[in-house]
């Protein structure tokens, strides 16, 4: 009889482990660690904006029109930035991994490069574009479009702190799945619209839900370069991190953990919805190689 | 792998060669022989759309800005671009934003060590909802994180409450900072980690185990060699993170210039007195300094690839 050994989650019998009471100490520790960095300042959000009140809660968050406003350039912001970040990571991913070409490195740690940036400095990059003295601030004032300070600054500013999250999301993804699917599909005659709506978005809309998801939270929440791009003008171009960081210094606390709540709280929806979706892909795989051992050799 | 921790596995992905898609084309292109110098056809179509709008949006998202700042750097001479780079409040705003990362970053390895080992090792009640509060920290807004613990500590929060009639003051110090970093920044470490450990065959430990080496010694001399890199990886990359943070720092920090002021707060400060050459010389202090620890990163896996290959 052969005797099993699983890696993996499962801890076999034969592998040894730490005494009882040390396993313990670091159980406690770890809950620990994440109750007090993560846990309590998760409760305290709501216990700060809900202790005045739920009446104070709701006036703070509806009856001031600049709060209002927030709320409505973050919900528009936030998905044109992603909306954008999806059509370029769709088209990054699909050129760097399904062709060859000399650059093709290059560009890959390019795309890399927003992460390196202190938002703060994405900001000031812009400014430097488009500002009143910046390089190509009067012409386009001269067009009569406003970007920095007004939401295309915002829009841009978004987009470029969230670049690379959906494209860095698609790149490994369609590296796994190669190419076979999409070459039989273009010898079978498929033109370019057929092959990608067909063969490759069906295989690969997990994953950019996936990137979408990471995509609106970081957008949702950006704070660095929105700050810069912003000149924080209440009611014009304060998005919802904005808004909380000027009741803030205003001191009104009430008011602006009202609004940190409705932030926390698309943050626990992202984070559910992520969890779902994992869950749910896990188990249709869980599902699929089950179906594929039942099939006679 | 689809966590939200994707930034250190990307980074994998960089270096890994194109497995298993190659060769089919490869296969196809006998067929058709037709070859220019440097560049492979393809049957696919798209190349040229894709290509044109990847590098048109890149150009105006990152090309162009970064050429600005370049510009706008340059505009200065020498002996200005020094002092503006070089004064005493900027060298301050570097030091404490390099402290405060370096020593986040440190204590972020740590907890993440901690946190991947009882995650991947040990079942027990709440696991998996301390896996799940372990993402919370790149979901939430950093100015939540920065507004909640500035309030938390503050004397009247409720951990101000034991911790200043103790005499540890955070909020407003360079303590508050580090905090603030490592909460952004520990789910970089665990999920760089955590992947690690969970690949580690069990044989090697029970090889250990055999030829009478103790727990701890195993811990020693087989699995933490074998983690180090991951560890490292994560240390980099909460430490790069760390030092472009401003959102949850802003809260916490009183930005006081010469102690709590970190070097993008000084960048903010500049633009706000119209200083923008100043301030974009600053800039390019920090984006050289996140590169190069990034350009760490990288090259430490590449590093630790070629010894696992």
């Amino acid at each position: 009889m052969q005797v099993k050994q699983g890696h993996g989650p499962g801890i076999s019998t034969l592998t040894p482990q730490e005494p009882f009471w040390l396993r313990c100490v670091l159980i406690s520790l770890s809950f620990l660690v994440v109750g007090s960095l993560i846990l309590v300042p998760i409760i305290y959000v709501f216990y700060q904006a809900i202790a005045p009140g739920i009446g104070t809660f709701f006036h703070n968050l509806l009856m001031d029109r600049d709060t209002r406003h927030a709320v409505w350039l973050t919900l528009t912001v936030a998905p044109l930035a992603v909306l954008f970040n999806t059509l370029f990571g769709i088209a990054a991913a699909w050129t760097i991994t399904k062709f060859r070409f000399p650059g093709r490195t290059l560009l890959m740690s390019l795309l890399d490069m927003p992460f390196a940036i202190s938002p703060v400095v994405a900001g000031l990059m812009f400014v430097l574009l488009f500002g009143m003295q910046g390089y190509l601030g009067p012409a386009v004032r001269e067009w009569g479009i406003r970007i920095i300070f007004a939401w295309p600054g915002l829009v841009l500013a978004t987009t470029f702190v969230t670049m690379p999250f959906i494209a860095r999301e698609l790149i490994p993804l369609m590296q796994t799945l190669g190419s076979d699917e999409e070459l039989a599909a273009v010898s079978l005659g498929a033109n370019p619209w057929q092959l990608f709506w067909r063969v490759t978005l069906p295989n690969i809309r997990w994953g950019l839900l996936f990137g979408i998801i990471q995509c609106h939270a970081r957008a949702i929440g950006e704070f660095g370069a929105v700050y810069v791009v912003s000149g924080h003008i209440a009611g014009e171009t304060d998005t919802m991190p904005l808004r909380v960081e000027k009741l803030f210094q205003e001191y009104n606390n009430p008011a602006s953990f009202a609004v940190a709540l409705l932030l926390t709280l698309i943050a626990l929806a992202t984070l559910i919805a992520k969890l779902v979706l994992e869950h749910w892909l896990t188990t249709q795989e869980a599902a699929r190689r089950a179906e594929i051992e039942e099939l006679p050799a | 792998m689809s966590d939200l921790g994707m930034v250190s596995e990307t980074l994998h992905d960089n270096v890994a060669p194109l497995a298993g898609s190659r060769s089919s084309g490869h296969a196809r292109q006998a067929v058709t022989p037709a070859r220019r110098p440097f560049f492979r056809r393809s049957p696919l179509p798209g190349f040229g759309t894709g290509l044109t709008i990847t590098l048109g949006y890149l150009s105006l998202l990152l090309l162009l800005p970064l050429g600005a700042c370049l510009l706008k750097a340059s505009s200065l001479s020498m002996s200005e671009f020094v002092t503006a780079v070089w004064s005493a409040r900027a060298r301050a705003a570097y030091w404490v934003t390099f402290e405060t990362s370096f020593v986040a970053a440190l204590i972020n390895s740590a907890c993440g060590l901690l946190l991947a080992w009882v995650l991947v090792r040990y079942q027990f009640f709440g696991r998996r909802f301390l896996d799940a509060l372990i993402d919370l920290p790149f979901a939430l807004p950093t100015a939540v994180a920065g507004l909640v613990f500035s309030a938390l500590f503050v004397e009247k929060g409720w951990y101000g409450q034991v911790l200043v009639p103790l005499g540890m003051n955070v909020a407003y110090t360079r303590w508050g900072i580090i905090l603030v970093i490592v909460f952004v920044g520990l789910p970089f470490v665990v999920r760089t980690i955590q992947p690690v450990l969970e690949s580690l065959e069990k044989d090697l430990e029970e090889a250990a185990a055999s030829l009478g080496a103790s727990r701890w010694q195993t811990f020693q001399h087989v699995l933490f060699p074998a983690l180090w890199p991951s560890i490292l990886t994560g240390f980099a990359l909460s430490f790069a993170r760390g030092l472009g943070e401003y959102g949850a720092v802003v809260f916490v920090s009183g930005n006081k210039p010469f102690d709590t002021e970190i070097a993008p707060v000084l960048i903010v400060a500049k633009l706000e007195q119209f200083a923008y050459a100043e301030a974009t010389a600053v800039a390019l202090v920090l984006v050289a300094g996140s590169l190069l620890s990034l350009a760490a990163i990288n090259w430490l896996e590449r590093r630790s690839q070629r010894y696992a290959g």
